[in-house]
């Protein structure tokens, strides 16, 4: 029989449809328009667009703190090693941050260091001695106008709408490592290495998830804690280690577009600068000097 | 057409097997750092842009120079260059694609690699760098393809190609304009933080990208029975005499800016590069090396007898691709980074498999470029041209 | 037909292979998964059947709402109030909180490994029974 391949291939496809329609329908038990209703059961268009455009699913829990700026001072003169020490600890503690020896691995959400180093620009050689060796705490600045965001090509580094926080979303991170080129204060932290490898397993802390290889972390301002009405970490450590030396506190934490908040009124009575203010990104962490 | 890449002599498949050989060194190295992290690079916290970055930035420079044989050919209908406009695009080809494979190679998550289109945001100059690598990719195949089976069947190229073409040349500029974006927008990074480095991001490419066409062209005139021409290879010379010019100068413009302003920013970096910073002295033997051989390929292509004559202006291009290499790879990316946001200097030198993974990246990209040439040659030489 | 005999050959392998599965594992299939439920809660925060088959878009639309929107309160179906934490309530005490027990069982039967468990920390567990293959 002279048949072209086009032709044969019709057939063929034909056939294959015809003769297996039945067989294949006997062995689910189940007609297509069934099948096509149980693909869809609890399918709806609008529940599929919500998941691309993010409603919230949810409210903010009653003991929320909440806030549409939120911001820090440092009180550096108020500030010493053990505060210093301490708020890193709890920060990397409760928010399993692997302790990597290799300063070219590590990461770090909150350290400190010296002025000239964290005000390069502001230091001079008659500074007062207290000044230069004073251990400036050193954390994202949550910028009004972040560059890190804009630089995102994933919107997974973000500023929230909400409340101001400049957050990371490890989910959607692809490591690309442009936020952390485009910070201007160094803040970022990327995951070269298995971070897991890193954690003691008697320290982990199951409340809050470890990050994987490939990702950028940084200080989220404890959101999650926030969230549970409580100040971030380091500053309550900060405010403990303050109360019992009976020093003012070294770290204020609050709502700057609230004017009668702790970090308003430090802000009112106190001179305070912030770290490269001549880049335009606003920071959200002031030092009072 | 695609077939006449699979047919060749002898020293053809030496060389695309010594290929295959680099190419599955890298890409064993690459699975071994996908499974290990990136921490098997060189990069650290303040260097996290290292090698592979670096290379892309280069090879998006060579990519974008396909247009400086373009412009001539098709606005100001320079007819010779009707011979190598196929060898510029299809060289234009295989850079990109080195680009493309350089950012996959150093994303941390590259099985999120989709992200940036499930998800995209117009504010990132990667979102758009993105856009128009892939579309330049798109554009010089597309293009490349049906101008190589019109000369073939002996026709001119069909009228519906003429606005790919002329889209083709605004594109390759915005290629390397982009990414010139990806740095120049930065606040924090001071070296980078000029409006001179587009200008110089594409006169390096202009040198360079043309440099490494003449360089194919001899090669392809000793290897095969297609001659690419005198002319066509005079001219290319002029191009890269006056984009090294260029690119010298606006580096010396800003060294001027830099150390005649005294802003600390501004000459820190360029003293770690060339002097040293706080007793680190890493990159200084590297940038000396691309000064000097940036100066010989001056001189070479400067001096009119050097430059006609093919096998000192082949010394001049290697001089000027390696200058141009150091200087944009290792000098602007790793430079920038230093020192970082606090004022301290750490430094970077690419680990084995680091290395490995970037010949692998380089060896694909000459692949893909040897089967085009292959296949363009072939072509070239049936129809007598 | 030309090579008619190879051809024929190549199909009729071909569809051997292609078939191979289905023949050869016929009748021989392992059981379904036995979940292991939690003894002490009963409701979940969405119905059962649903969280089968959307559990995973109900933990996208969750982690959205914490991370990008800022809101944890989940009100479940029942009118009860969560925090929308894979960690904290859908792996409490009280609820799932044996993953190889759980999560695994249906997971390793149908060939599918979740990276969420690379960040997010599973509660410890004695080793009861034999574990089945983790991944």
């Amino acid at each position: 029989m002279a048949v072209n391949r086009r032709k044969f291939l019709k057939i063929a496809g034909v056939s294959v449809l015809a003769f297996g329609a039945k067989p294949a329908t006997d062995a689910l038990a189940i007609t297509p328009k069934e099948w096509l209703d149980k693909q869809l059961e609890g399918f709806s268009i609008p529940e599929f667009l919500l998941h691309f455009m993010h409603k919230p699913a949810g409210s903010q829990p009653a003991e929320a703190l909440t806030a549409t700026r939120w911001a820090m001072v440092v009180n550096v003169r108020m500030l010493d090693e053990e505060i210093a020490e301490a708020c890193a600890e709890a920060c990397h503690r409760i928010h399993n941050v692997p302790h990597i020896e290799n300063p070219k691995r590590e990461i770090k959400w909150i350290w400190h260091d010296e002025f000239e180093h964290v005000f390069p620009g502001q230091q001079h050689e008659y500074i007062d001695e207290n000044l230069k060796k004073m251990p400036f705490l050193v954390l994202c600045n949550h910028c009004f106008n972040p560059p890190c965001c804009r630089v995102c090509p994933t919107k997974a580094t973000f500023k929230r709408e909400s409340d101001g926080v400049v957050m990371m979303d490890m989910h959607r991170c692809i490591g690309c490592r442009f936020c952390m080129a485009a910070c201007p204060f160094g803040a970022r932290s990327f995951n070269w290495v298995d971070p897991r490898k890193y954690i003691k397993e008697e320290e982990q802390v199951p409340e809050y998830p470890t990050r994987t290889i490939g990702v950028v972390e940084k200080c989220q301002f404890c959101a999650e804690r926030l969230a549970k009405g409580q100040m971030p970490a380091c500053v309550e450590v900060a405010q403990e280690i303050c109360r019992r030396k009976g020093k003012e506190p070294a770290l204020v934490f609050g709502d700057l577009d609230d004017p009668d908040s702790e970090v308003r009124q430090v802000l009112r009575s106190h001179y305070s600068i912030r770290r490269k203010p001549e880049l335009g990104t606003h920071p959200n962490v002031y030092y009072v000097v | 057409m695609l077939e006449k890449a699979f047919i060749g002599g002898r020293k053809y498949w030496i060389w695309m097997g010594c290929l295959l050989v680099v190419m599955g060194a890298g890409f064993i190295s690459w699975l071994y750092q996908f499974q290990e992290g990136l921490g098997v690079t060189g990069m650290s916290r303040d260097i996290s842009w290292g090698v592979y970055i670096a290379n892309f930035t280069f090879l998006v420079g060579v990519a974008a120079a396909a247009v400086m044989v373009v412009i001539p050919y098709y606005i100001h209908h320079y007819k010779a260059f009707g011979r190598i406009t196929i060898l510029a695009e299809f060289l234009g080809v295989a850079a990109v694609l080195m680009c493309l494979l350089f950012i996959i190679v150093d994303l941390g998550n590259p099985v999120r690699a989709l992200n940036v289109l499930l998800h995209p945001t117009p504010n990132s100059i990667l979102f758009w760098d993105m856009v128009v690598l892939n579309g330049y990719l798109f554009l010089n195949i597309f293009i490349g393809w049906n101008v190589l089976m019109a000369e073939r069947k002996g026709s001119p190229p069909p009228s519906w190609l003429k606005p790919f073409i002329y889209l083709s040349i605004p594109w390759a500029i915005s290629i390397h304009t982009v990414t010139a974006f990806l740095y120049a927008g930065l606040p924090g990074r001071h070296f980078w933080l000029t409006a001179i480095l587009a200008a110089r991001f594409l006169s390096s490419a202009f040198a360079a990208g043309p440099a490494m066409l003449i360089l194919f062209c001899l090669i392809v005139r000793k290897t095969t029975r297609f001659d690419p021409g005198k002319e066509q290879i005079r001219t290319l010379a002029g191009i890269v005499t006056y984009a090294m010019i260029l690119n010298v100068f606006f580096f010396l413009l800003e060294c001027f800016t830099a150390f005649y302003s005294q802003i600390p920013g501004h000459m820190h970096t360029i003293q770690y590069l060339f002097a040293g910073l706080h007793g680190h002295t890493g990159l200084v033997p590297w940038m000396w090396t691309s000064a000097f051989f940036w100066v010989v390929s001056l001189i070479l292509l400067i001096v009119p007898a050097a430059r006609r004559a093919d096998d000192v202006l082949a010394v001049a291009c290697v001089a000027v691709f390696i200058g141009c290499w150091i200087d944009k790879g290792v000098g602007l990316v790793i430079g920038g980074f230093i020192p970082n946001p606090l004022e301290h200097v750490t430094e970077y030198v690419a680990t084995l498999p680091e290395v490995l993974i970037t010949l692998g990246v380089w060896a694909t990209g000459f692949f893909v470029m040897s089967a085009l040439y292959k296949v363009a040659i072939t072509v070239k030489e049936e129809i007598g041209a | 037909m030309y090579d008619g005999g190879k051809i024929l050959a190549g199909i009729i392998i071909g569809l051997i292979l292609l078939t191979f599965p289905i023949w050869w594992t016929h009748g021989s299939a392992p059981p379904r998964p036995e979940v292991k439920l939690p003894e002490k809660e009963k409701k979940c925060v969405e119905d059962g059947a649903y969280m089968k088959r959307k559990h995973m878009q109900l933990l996208d639309l969750w982690r959205d709402s914490v991370v990008r929107v800022g809101k944890r309160s989940f009100v479940s179906y029942d009118n009860k109030k969560y925090d929308m934490s894979l960690q904290n309530t859908c792996m409490s005490a009280n609820c799932h909180a044996k993953k190889t027990e759980f999560c695994d069982r249906c997971h390793n039967y149908t060939g599918v490994v979740p990276y969420c468990w690379d960040c997010h920390i599973p509660p410890k567990e004695e080793p009861a029974e034999k574990p089945e293959e983790q991944h």
